[in-house]
């Protein structure tokens, strides 16, 4: 009898014991697998307007993350090992090619294009000048397997990846089990580029009376902006994310722009609006950086623009073409456009090669 | 009234049970089986021979033929009894290729039954043109098996590819190129070259999918590739070297949308 009760009990404390550890062990399970990838979810900046990206498609972890910044800056994934994105995207220029025009010949496309700052890109629903990609991830298929820029073949970059010392176990961390698959590159690559988030530039501070005020000048610049620029530079990101002809001379290539895309008439020489976050840190300017300075950029707007049938109709009104700028305009608008710059994401070491 | 009812009831009974017993009834419902679906590229009555063949359009001009690709997708198969089978979405996207050893394709998990018809899209539809990253998998991969059916810099898949060389064209290195895609357009409306082809068995024949089958039936397609310059439009390579995403791309997908054809379809 007792030792039956005894043995009962005995039972029923080791399957109690058995219950105990399975609950702890698959407590302790998922806690390791969930420390094995740190979430890193996106920093929403509170003037910024709802962001385009499907996050919830690629939730973005520090394992994600890391692998797409050594995979941006890996000049593996170029065919003769010599060029990474990070070589056309300087983050000290705010990830642009300072002081470069880049061509860019894929298959029928001709034309000069300039490398636009890898920034803000949740927020965008087109990427490239003229809009041609429409998802942030199937971009860089593009500069990979473009001959004069990275010219080789994703599966050739797979291949590597695979047969590299440390991307296996990367790969690993950042997706769990699984081949090196060029999805879950490009994933990662995404992940990377959505982190460079430019919000904390002194602007930013003033408007989210974070402590910073204008000074008269750059107040005034402000005004300026707001009332002759605003319309196409629109919202806190600088960009309605929208194609405008600009007056623009057409360029010796004869770029046509979102045309390109779209063929319809209208698009012709309409080019996307970009960001005029970090403008300072960025020249040359436009879609083929014909100018060299802001100076020039504004001269532009002044007394250079050009009449065509694409024409933006805010550029030529009341018979008024262009973007009629005093003297003290250009000069207050020159010190707003510089509240603009943020050197905490200029310098910032996590977007940085490692 | 219910008497009569009862009456054709049993009437019907009698006649299936009788007929099971000359055909038999070779399959249970919920049997599943293989088909093949073979792409045989032709050139008008000849075989298509890669880089060899040579060829005249109705242009009267003459070419090769370097390169021949096009996806497959969405297929739909007809059967017999009236009603149609459509293969999951996700195991029905494929890419032919003229340069692989084989243009075969092998649809799996088939109801059982008799199938007289099938018809499928020539081309990549929209929803699967607009997909995020991780659903393009297979040949759809822009990145692997579809590298070179893609186009980079204007997002969205080529649905048929057809190059080679010809004395006429104008191009520097004298190769006329055919790279016809578009889906609708992303945000802009643009001309649509997604094609939906239905085929028909010729005659009575039909293919017979069964379970466990040793050899699986295979539905023998034609495709006529000579039907990409000549049609409602016959094309000229001299004025048209080059046609990829523009407006008169709409012509060569107007006449290639007639070059598929069942030839024959065998059971074992
Ligand atoms: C040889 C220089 C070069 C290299 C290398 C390069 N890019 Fe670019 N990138 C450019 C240029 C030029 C553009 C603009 C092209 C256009 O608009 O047609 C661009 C555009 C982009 C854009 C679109 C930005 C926008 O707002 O529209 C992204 C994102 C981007 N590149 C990411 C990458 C990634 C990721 C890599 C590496 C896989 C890479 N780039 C490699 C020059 C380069
Ligand atoms: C009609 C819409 C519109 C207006 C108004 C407008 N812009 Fe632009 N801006 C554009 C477009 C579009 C581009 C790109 C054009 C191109 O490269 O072809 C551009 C380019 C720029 C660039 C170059 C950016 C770069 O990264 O290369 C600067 C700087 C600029 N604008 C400043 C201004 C200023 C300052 C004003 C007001 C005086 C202004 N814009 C008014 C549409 C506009």
């Amino acid at each position: 009898m007792i030792n039956k009760k005894k043995s009962i009990r005995a039972r029923l404390g080791i399957t109690i014991a058995v219950i105990v550890a399975l609950v702890s062990l698959g407590v302790a399970c998922t806690k390791t697998s969930r420390q094995e990838r740190k979430p890193m979810p996106l920093v929403l900046p509170s003037n910024f307007p709802a962001p385009i990206y499907n996050l919830s498609s690629n939730p973005i972890t520090v394992e994600g993350f890391e692998l797409g910044r050594k995979l941006f800056y890996d000049t593996k994934l170029s065919r003769d090992g010599t060029i990474s994105c990070g070589s056309c995207h300087i983050q000290g220029s705010a990830f642009t090619h300072h002081g470069h025009d880049v061509s860019h010949g894929i298959e029928d496309r001709l034309g000069v294009r300039n490398s636009p700052p890898i920034m803000n890109l949740a927020w965008s629903q087109f990427f490239f000048w003229d809009g041609g990609v429409f998802n942030l991830d199937l971009q860089p298929i593009a500069p990979i397997e473009n001959p004069v820029e990275m010219d080789e073949h994703i599966p050739n970059v797979i291949e590597k990846l695979k047969s590299d010392a440390q991307y296996p176990g990367l790969f690993y961390k950042a997706f769990g089990e699984g081949d090196i698959t060029s999805s879950k590159m490009l994933m990662a690559l995404s992940q990377f580029m959505l982190q460079c988030v430019s919000a904390e530039s002194k602007y930013d501070k003033v408007v989210r009376k974070e402590g910073a005020v204008f000074s008269a000048e750059e107040q005034l610049g402000f005004d300026v902006f707001k009332a002759k620029c605003a319309s196409c530079h629109s919202s806190d990101l600088f960009t309605d994310n929208k194609f405008h002809n600009n007056g623009l001379v057409p360029s010796m290539v004869n770029d046509s722009g979102r045309y390109r895309i779209t063929l319809d008439p209208k698009d012709f020489y309409l080019f996307k609006t970009p960001s005029l976050r970090n403008i300072m840190k960025t020249a040359p300017y436009m879609h083929d950086g014909r100018f060299l300075n802001i100076d020039a950029v504004l001269d532009h707007y002044d007394h250079g623009v050009q009449v065509n049938s694409t024409l933006d109709t805010s550029l030529n009104k009341n018979g008024v073409v262009g973007i009629k700028l005093t003297v003290a305009d250009r000069a207050n608008l020159k010190a707003f456009l510089n509240t603009l710059t943020d050197d905490s994401f200029i310098r910032n070491p996590q977007l940085a090669e490692q | 009234m219910f008497r009569n009812i009862f009456v054709l009831f049993a009437a019907s009974l009698f006649c299936f049970a009788s007929c099971k017993k000359t055909t038999p009834l070779e399959f249970q419902p919920g049997d599943k089986g293989e088909l093949e679906v073979e792409f045989d590229n032709v050139i008008g009555g000849v075989n298509l021979q890669l880089n060899t063949g040579s060829y005249t359009n109705a242009s009267g001009e003459t070419f090769k033929v370097s390169l021949l690709n096009y996806y497959i997708s969405n297929i739909k198969l007809q059967n017999a009894d009236g009603t149609t089978y459509t293969v999951p979405r996700d195991s029905s996207y494929f890419l032919i290729k003229e340069e692989n050893p084989s243009q075969l394709i092998t649809l799996r998990d088939i109801p059982a039954g008799n199938y007289t018809g099938i018809s499928f899209v020539l081309g990549v539809d929209s929803l699967k043109s607009t997909a995020p990253v991780a659903e393009r998998t297979g040949a759809l991969d822009p990145a692997a098996a579809g590298a070179g059916m893609y186009w980079s810099w204007n997002s969205g898949y080529i649905f048929l590819k057809m190059e080679g060389p010809s004395d006429v064209a104008t191009s520097g290195d004298k190769k006329f190129r055919y790279h016809i895609g578009g889906f609708g357009g992303f945000s802009t409306p643009m001309f649509n070259n997604i094609k939906q082809i239905s085929l028909t068995a010729p005659g009575t024949s039909m293919a017979e999918v069964r379970k466990g089958k040793a050899e699986a039936p295979h539905i023998h397609i034609m495709a006529d590739a000579s039907k990409v310059m000549n049609g409602p439009m016959n094309i000229s390579i001299a004025t048209n070297t080059t046609v990829m995403v523009s407006p008169f791309s709409v012509n060569i997908a107007n006449n290639y949308v007639s070059m598929f054809s069942i030839d024959h379809i065998h059971n074992d």
